[in-house]
């Protein structure tokens, strides 16, 4: 699953110790063949820079649609991260303390014309998205990475700095966007170009077991 | 007052940037225990995240949360002054931690910037005996809040096709958790700690269902039909395959805590109230 792609110079692969699973090394820009060459279950390792962006960042996205030189970050080819970080201004530089994804569900109703207006190819966040965002990823060549909830201070040392930020009095801080550095951070793929998602499959499984323990009680009466 | 409000700060920074006791060694169990590979590496990274945060002193989480209190003030002392210094604290805890600034206020959709604002922290204040002031303090995470579900029993409850009755009884109570848990599955950070509180008022189940969000782990409910009710649910639950981050496994939560209210005859409320892995909380005595 996790096999070497040839001819693809930005897309190398790395053994990370006899125990870990194999993972891929992503740099953004993110071409469209990146993407399409990702499937569900491979982990990767995210570097180069990438923009946050949550609930009201995606709300104005959708409705404003302002144009891209409005914007001051590239985000075409760009990773947008489901992430409210806390960022600490020491003199004039950002530090970042503390950086996890946040619910990506949240921001489905928006997702698939960010990513077809503004020509994403990557979302990082937690908990996966919709049939939606699922269509968008699959129409327009993206893919759903989805990293680890709550590990904060883990994932702030995987990004080496915060090169940004735009809308951070209008939205607030946690709200803004904010372009970040990412260096080997890590994440799994769970929704791909080919329309699959590992977060349907496992609320397919998780359905079947449902149907089954609410079936219980009445069996043993 | 101002040792207070310096207790109260420490408070907030062992709150933030460490978790329980209890709930690492549930996390660590949950790890041992697990047999699912992606499950598993998340597990280990989110306990190396616990270790680099108390190491380095730095939130666990960039969502430092709700801040919730629950305050016992002996007899005369003020309420009023404890509110105020707990605000006083929390502006300070905020630049100095630092906490994200979580205070938005609905009217403008500004932040305040410090963790204050309307009823916000939240803070419950009593009367108690004893002479010392006990403060128990929750950072609760907004992914997991938004997870939380109240129904009135009976209920029909629709899964995929199918429909299920939940009616008033333990077995309709374990239905709508599980109903609330399926629909949940890994978007508020599981594994999960659960509370969970059955009465007749829909504002006293939601205050008691996310105060069990306090009581430890290991804690075994005094009355015997309902402790037996909680782990009974928690068996449950963990058969449902969500697993540790929503990608599959045996653990999707690590315990669950109910309470029980008298009710009305005409109502029959369960409110769950859902916490993520990081379940921050800590008490100060005074």
């Amino acid at each position: 699953m996790l096999g070497k792609q040839k001819g693809k110079a930005d897309m190398v692969s790395s053994e990370d110790g006899s125990q870990k699973t194999e993972a891929r090394t992503l740099k953004t820009p993110l071409s469209k063949d990146d993407v399409l060459n990702l499937k569900i279950g491979d982990m990767v390792l995210i570097n180069g820079l990438v923009v946050t962006g949550r609930d009201k960042v995606h709300k104005f996205l959708a409705h404003e649609k302002p144009d891209k030189k409005d914007i001051p970050f590239e985000l075409y080819g760009g990773i947008i991260y489901h992430c409210g970080p806390i960022i600490k201004k020491v003199d004039d530089t950002y530090k970042l303390i503390a950086a996890s994804p946040t619910t990506s569900m949240r921001v489905e109703m928006y997702e698939a014309d960010v990513i077809k207006a503004y020509g994403i190819r990557g979302i990082v966040g937690k908990g996966g998205m919709g049939e939606k965002t699922l269509n968008a990823i699959k129409e327009y060549g993206c893919v759903y990475l989805h990293t680890i909830s709550g590990a904060a201070a883990y994932l702030a040392d995987r990004i080496k700095n915060v090169r940004d930020g735009w809308k951070i009095e209008e939205f607030g801080a946690p709200e803004a966007m904010w372009l970040l550095e990412m260096e080997d951070f890590p994440a799994i793929v769970t929704m791909d170009a080919a329309g699959n998602s590992l977060h349907k499959d496992i609320e397919k499984i998780s359905l079947t077991k449902l149907k089954r323990l609410f079936l219980e009680k009445r069996e043993s009466e | 007052m101002l040792k207070l409000r310096d207790g109260i700060i420490e408070l907030y920074k062992k709150v933030a940037t460490s978790i329980p006791g209890d709930v690492e060694d549930a996390l660590k169990t949950a790890y041992s225990n697990e047999t699912e590979h992606l499950a598993k590496e998340s597990l280990d990274i989110i306990l190396q995240n616990i270790k680099i945060a108390r190491t380095t002193s730095r939130p666990i989480c960039q969502d430092t949360g709700f801040p919730v209190f629950y305050v016992k003030v002996p007899k005369g002392l003020s309420h009023q002054l404890v509110r105020d210094i707990i605000m006083d604290a929390t502006r300070i805890a905020t630049n100095k931690i630092p906490l994200r600034p979580n205070a938005v206020d609905v009217i403008t959709e500004k932040n305040t910037g410090d963790n204050v604002g309307d009823y916000f922290p939240f803070v419950y204040t009593e009367e108690t005996e004893e002479q010392s002031l006990i403060v128990d303090l929750m950072l609760k995470g907004g992914g997991c809040e938004n997870l939380g579900q109240t129904y009135k029993l009976p209920a029909v409850l629709t899964f995929g096709d199918k429909e299920a009755i939940a009616e008033r009884d333990f077995d309709g109570v374990r239905k709508c958790i599980l109903d609330a848990v399926f629909k949940a599955q890994g978007r508020g950070c599981p594994p999960y700690t659960i509370g969970v509180a059955i009465g007749g008022a829909k504002d006293q189940v939601a205050f008691l269902s996310k105060k069990q969000l306090i009581r430890r782990i290991p804690d075994i409910h005094p009355n015997a039909a309902i402790a037996e009710l909680e782990n009974k649910i928690l068996n449950d639950i963990n058969r449902l395959g969500i697993g540790t981050a929503g990608l599959g496994g045996i653990t999707t939560a690590i315990g669950i805590k109910i309470a029980t209210a008298h009710r009305h005859p005409a109502s029959y409320f369960v409110d769950i109230s859902f916490s993520c892995w990081a379940n921050r909380r800590g008490r100060l005595i005074w």
